[in-house]
């Protein structure tokens, strides 16, 4: 007879055979199961409710848990709106899904959702055999499978006795009288909390893995399932020996047969890796081996509460191992303390010292490449492992050349990629990720750096016979200069591929302004985690084909949509957007006269004021972990890596302000300013000591004018077409209005700290060291516009807004930057620059693509208005590019090359 | 379910002794057909239609000649001009097709309403298995013993309940599974009762759409205490090798097969040549018999199908050698003249043999 197989699909299969041991159902899409799920389907923030779902597959979750059974939710419609969510997202959709409920209704809701073939979360004979066998057949209608619960019409099944006889029940029934496949039946024998001082309940693990054995036996083509974290639910509170209680359970549970579980895919500990005293005394609860378990694993359990994994001391027991295995675990862990001298032992032991590159190490890196891409590690540990990797090489490479010298012998690696920040920009955070994770995965990278011109690009391309060009940029222009290289490269008739990434990249723009220049391919790449996979199936002779064919024609389906996008979002004329215009209520508003005007110079900022201003999420961000702050570091998935990665951060602070590896500058202006049309003119100051108040516009001369953008899109009346200039009272309204501009940054020193970092091999300092630059920018950014409201321009009254607060701008007035949404033309710069003479007051320069510099820097402007807000100006007609060409007096096509991405329509 | 009797185990057992001896074939194009008729507004409308959009919609003043084009509702042929619907059947049949499909591409509620023509599912579908069961029964009495089948066609629909229309609303659905299913019992009653051996769920774009048809029937079935053989051919919409919806071929298997059909495939969107790894792939997992009909290759510039009778069945061939195939016809740009290339080049291969375990199920 033929073994059946399990059968189910996302939108790929997965079939479950006996190779896959265990398979893990993600258990936190759940509310009835995690506070956070529930908390965020009941304030309706389903997008982040999918982020749920997209770790849970990220981490490994080969199936998705989906259950809304809360008294509070409409649990049928919130099933049905989250599967579509998740159904449009193809890395969670890839899976199949486990539709949770006790209510039926619920249950097809989903399954009415399901192209894929998902499992029903559960059928049961509690309310009979005539309910039971009526919802089995709809499943089999449907197209699912099942799991059946062990519980008839007396109740649930305790005792092992009772487990197998009702599963045996219903397997009969179902084959009997519905020929429902077996192998689409998943028992649930029901786990129950453990060590919960009643002694009936101390033998329910033991019962559970007993009638699994039993089940396994009777019915080979079925398969065992259960919701492992109920098991020690009396250790709440103490993770550290739920997940110890979990792994020691299912340990046992697996052998007997259980395939399945509806775990927390990012918490399982391998049983090896727990303490052993607490392992021996879990393992006498879990097997009930001893009257007095439940006693000795709660003298010990406190031992281990407080924070994950910090009871399980460092261990030195990984240095009585050999070499090879001490360096993988060097690597794994991103431990760099020993591995100059276990590198050393092993050159010694090695023929060649490019055997220890080619050998050992790579073998620890490829452990890492394979953990980091089935999501069971994450960024900022992959590059401590990098760290590790390039002091090893650092100390071989002498040797090595000695060797390259003798011989003539060179390294091979799976690729040459030649990589840069585009001409005017200078950020690369992301770009020194994307570098050291291909370097971790055994690529060859040539970084050339920030602002690099194409030429120098194209010429080391060529020099170093690279296989892959990838180009990265953060500010909207770099993605014409994008545009530009590709362009140059297909004149120059290059062969090779391109990558492109950075956040203000996308695929849409890729393929509608990138690729269709270039012919031998480009492809975007979404974050760090995709660079490797795409930068593989780039260099590999046997998948490049295929793979460019798709990024083909998936860039040519964005086009095709692009084209056939319709009229659906019409923009109004100049003249109606300027019609509904925001009107402030001019003639009742008395403007704020500042009580320090004109410039304001800030040198050598304490840096400890501003570490209260951080906000932390970025930052995190930055480091690819998703999650708010705080909540983010004890988030089920991230928030061991969050924690480590904060403390981390904290202890580099720490020397940053104590050591003064940085120094905060800054300057700001406040000026009497007027709105005309859609600009605004800005004037001279009044004197330090003003006599009285002369009539508006007549105290200064005109300094600059200010140039903004207007919304165009459609919009009922009520809501305004906005345009910043709008927020200054108008010259006829006779009002004497004002404007304030600031630059601020707290990246002047950090060279030398980089360098330092550089030549220690250490990525992961340098990039901590950069992200908190930015971070301390921001923050004084958001401290000294609390100072500007205070006290320079002063219309705001002493409040206690504590950060979350300013961070969630519940405050008067708004400081837009220009590149930003709200006023995207970043030449606007060149004007707030002038005006604060921001090079000679601060030391920040602008690139000619107007980056700042140093990077760690933040400028913009300080409007007042109680009803200023931030906007998106968004798409906008060749009529309004045409009349801010002429206010900037530049020609048309120099507005739309700096306002590209704002254009609605494709330029001669 | 399985556990029903079949409706007309006459024809099926008929039906089964045909596909252990040989590779069926399947018809090739309606529309390609069609449009050589070069029909134009009144020639859709016929006498019925010629003043509204129903004769007796008519009478209630709502309708008015022009209000909506029937011009390229092929389906209403069936209604107006079913001696063109007949004649395409007879040339295929001619040609060497076992089975034909109705005309009832488009004849459920959910598409008609795009020519305000909902009203009419139920009888698109009643009246377009009739004039192929017509066609059949004349064929199968010249040549008593070769018997020819109707396959009751079951389309896509134009709307897809596993996709949002809405880019900015992914969650966003036009239509429901509930709605899909109700519109699926409609029309496939119709065929049904007008004499359909087998129900064909075909151009599957999104599997959820299918699945509310293969619901329907099911619960039709049921309700009828027996059931029909039932096809499942989906369509891999372009060469990343995934449905519309996002499906690789195998989870699309996986997530139909519960219907127990008598047998799966692909057609539409590929030629031959595209489709074949594809086919492969339902060759090595699928219990039940495996299908297809492929478009004459890609459109070209003008959107024409070009690819010629002997090119289409060269590459067929090799499916059919290589022991892929139980049955095989054409879709977008096939003539008959496709199909007599095919079956004349598939002729000598035997057909596909089941795996051990789906013998065991059926």
């Amino acid at each position: 007879m033929i073994t059946r197989h399990t059968r189910l699909s996302g939108l790929e299969p997965l079939i479950i055979t006996p190779d896959l041991l265990f398979i893990n159902v993600g258990e936190r899409t759940n509310v009835t199961g995690s506070a956070q799920f529930k908390k965020l389907i009941k304030e309706d923030r389903y997008d982040e409710a999918v982020e749920v779902a997209r770790q849970q597959v990220a981490n490994g979750a080969q199936i998705i848990d989906i259950n809304m059974d809360e008294g509070l939710i409409d649990s049928e419609a919130a099933m049905t709106r989250f599967i579509n969510l998740i159904a449009s997202e193809p890395d969670i959709a890839r899976v199949p899904f486990m539709i949770d409920s006790s209510k039926w209704t619920v249950i097809e809701a989903g399954l009415r959702c399901l192209q894929g073939k998902g499992i029903v979360n559960s059928i049961s004979m509690k309310e009979g055999e005539e309910a039971f066998l009526e919802h089995a057949r709809k499943v089999q209608q449907y197209g699912a499978a099942a799991v059946v619960m062990a519980f008839d019409e007396q109740g649930q099944a305790d005792t092992c006795a009772r487990k197998v006889e009702i599963c045996s029940r219903a397997h009969e029934l179902l084959t009997r009288e519905l020929d429902f496949a077996p192998e689409d039946i998943i028992f649930d024998p029901n786990i129950f909390a453990i060590a919960t001082g009643i002694e009936e309940h101390n033998n329910y693990a033991v019962d559970f893995i007993e009638a699994t054995r039993e089940l396994k036996k009777r019915f080979p083509d079925c398969h065992i399932s259960g919701g492992v974290s109920n098991v020690s639910f009396s250790f709440r509170g103490n993770n550290t020996v739920r997940e110890a209680i979990h792994s020691v359970f299912l340990y046992h549970a697996i052998k007997a047969g259980m395939d399945m579980g509806i775990v927390n895919a990012g918490a399982l500990t391998i049983m090896d890796d727990i303490d052993p005293p607490l392992c021996e005394r879990v393992e006498d609860v879990v097997l009930n081996r001893r009257d007095d378990a439940t006693e000795r694993l709660l003298e010990i359990a406190d031992n281990y509460k407080g924070k994950r994994g910090e009871a399980v001391v460092e261990t030195l027991a990984w240095r009585e191992k050999p070499v090879r295995e001490r360096i993988s675990h060097a690597l794994v862990h991103g431990i760099d303390q020993y591995v100059v001298e276990d590198t050393e032992e092993a050159r010694q032991m090695s023929t060649r010292p490019l055997d220890v590159i080619e050998g050992p190490l790579m073998d620890g890196m490829n452990v890492v490449g394979d953990l980091f891409g089935a999501g069971k590690m994450f960024l900022p540990q992959v590059v401590k492992s990098a760290r590790v990797m390039k002091k090893a090489v650092a100390y071989l490479l002498p040797y090595i050349e000695e060797e390259k010298l003798r011989t003539g012998d060179t390294a091979k690696n799976n690729g040459k990629i030649v990589m840069a920040t585009v001409k005017g920009d200078v950020h690369d955070i992301g770009k020194n990720i994307v570098g050291v994770v291909l370097r971790c995965n055994n690529f060859e990278v040539i970084d050339l750096g920030v602002m690099v011109p194409t030429q120098k690009i194209l010429e080391t391309a060529i020099a170093e016979k690279a296989d892959i060009i990838g180009l990265s940029g953060l500010i909207t222009p770099s993605l014409e200069e994008m545009s530009q290289v590709a362009r140059e490269m297909q004149r120059q008739d290059f062969q090779i591929p391109l990558m492109i990434g950075g956040a203000t990249t996308s695929r849409a723009h890729t393929a509608l302004k990138i690729e269709p220049h270039y012919k031998a391919g480009t492809v975007w790449v979404k974050d760090a985690s995709r660079a490797v996979g795409v930068a593989q199936s780039l260099v590999s002779k046997e998948l490049v084909a295929d793979f460019l064919a798709k990024v083909r024609s998936d860039y040519a389906d964005v086009r095709e949509r692009h084209r056939n996008r319709g009229p659906g979002k019409q923009l109004v004329s100049l003249e109606k957007a300027r019609a509904q215009r925001f009107r402030g209520d001019w003639a009742n508003y008395e403007p704020p006269q500042p009580a320090s005007p004109g410039i304001t110079v800030f040198d050598d900022y304490d840096l400890a004021t501003l570490r209260r201003y951080i906000d932390w999420t970025p930052f995190f961000q930055a480091w690819e972990l998703a999650g708010h702050y705080p909540a983010i570091l004890t988030d089920a998935v991230v928030g061991t890596q969050a924690s480590e990665l904060f403390q981390d951060a904290q202890a580099m602070l720490d020397r940053i302000i104590a050591e003064k590896w940085l120094t905060a500058r800054a300057v700001i202006g406040l000026w009497p300013a007027a709105n005309v049309g859609d600009d605004v003119e800005v004037y001279a100051p009044p004197s330090p000591a003003p006599s009285g108040h002369p009539p508006p516009g007549e105290e200064g001369t005109l300094l600059a004018t200010l140039h903004s953008l207007r919304q165009q899109a459609d919009k009922p009346v009520e809501r305004p077409n906005l345009c910043l200039a709008d927020f200054i009272a108008p010259r006829k309204s006779g009002k004497r209005d004002w404007i304030g501009g600031f630059a601020v940054t707290a990246g002047i020193g950090i060279e030398p700290h980089l360098a330092r970092f550089e030549a220690d091999h250490d990525d992961y300092a340098s990039i901590t060291l950069k992200a908190l630059a930015d971070r301390l920018a921001e923050a004084f950014a958001e401290h000294l516009h609390e100072r500007v409201r205070r006290e320079f321009w002063g219309f705001e009254q002493e409040q206690s807004l504590d950060n979350e607060a300013l961070i969630a701008e519940k405050y008067r007035g708004i400081r837009p930057a220009p590149g930003y949404p709200a006023c995207p033309d970043h030449t606007e710069k060149t004007t707030l620059f002038e005006l604060l003479d921001v090079t000679a007051n601060t030391g920040i320069e602008l690139t000619e693509g107007f980056a700042m510099y140093p990077t760690a820097a933040v400028s913009g402007w300080y409007y007042a208005h109680p009803d200023s807000q931030y906007f998106v100006v968004g798409r906008l007609t060749r009529e309004q590019i045409e009349d801010y060409a002429k206010r900037k007096g530049w020609t048309l096509a120099e507005a739309e090359r700096w306002l590209a991405s704002n254009l609605d329509y494709d330029p001669d | 379910m399985s556990t029903l009797p079949w409706l007309h185990p006459e024809r099926v057992a008929l039906l089964e002794r045909a596909l252990r001896q040989r590779i069926l074939i399947l018809d090739g194009a309606m529309g390609t057909m069609l449009q050589a008729h070069g029909l134009d507004e009144l020639g859709f409308r016929g006498d019925r239609f010629e003043h509204g959009h129903d004769g007796h919609a008519g009478h209630h003043g709502h309708d008015h000649p022009g209000a909506c084009d029937l011009k390229g509702n092929n389906d209403l042929l069936t209604l107006t001009r079913p001696e063109i619907i007949r004649g395409v059947h007879d040339a295929y049949l001619a040609a060497g097709a076992d089975l034909v499909e109705t005309n009832t591409f488009n004849s459920t509620r959910i598409s008609q309403a795009d020519y305000q023509m909902q009203h009419l599912a139920a009888e698109l579908n009643l009246e377009g298995a009739r004039i192929a069961r017509a066609a059949c029964d004349a064929m199968t009495a010249k040549t008593p013993d070769r018997p020819r089948f109707v396959i009751g066609v079951l389309g896509p629909t134009s709307r897809t309940a596993s996709l949002s229309p809405d880019v900015n609303d992914p969650g966003f659905r036009n239509v429901t599974f509930e709605e899909l299913a109700e519109n699926y019992t409609e029309s496939a009653n119709g065929l049904i009762d007008g004499g359909a051996d087998v129900i064909m769920v075909e151009t599957i774009f999104d599997t959820l759409n299918a699945k509310a048809a293969l619901f329907a029937l099911s619960e039709l079935f049921h309700q009828r205490r027996a059931r029909m053989p039932v096809m499942i051919s989906g369509t891999i919409t372009d060469r990343s090798g995934r449905t519309l919806s996002g499906q690789t071929a195998e989870a699309f298997y996986y997530s139909v097969c519960h219907a127990r059909p008598m047998s799966v495939g692909f057609n539409c969107a590929l030629g031959a040549d595209d489709l074949r790894p594809h086919i492969q792939t339902l060759a090595g997992i699928a219990e039940c018999h495996v299908s297809t009909h492929p478009n004459a290759g890609l459109p070209n510039a003008f959107g024409e199908y070009d690819e010629t009778p002997e090119h289409m069945a060269g590459i067929i061939g090799g499916f059919a050698r290589d022991g892929l195939l139980n049955m095989v016809g054409g879709c977008c740009g096939t003539t008959p003249a496709h199909i007599t290339a095919i079956a004349e080049a598939v002729r000598d291969f035997a057909p596909r043999a089941l795996p051990s375990l789906a013998a065991e199920a059926a």
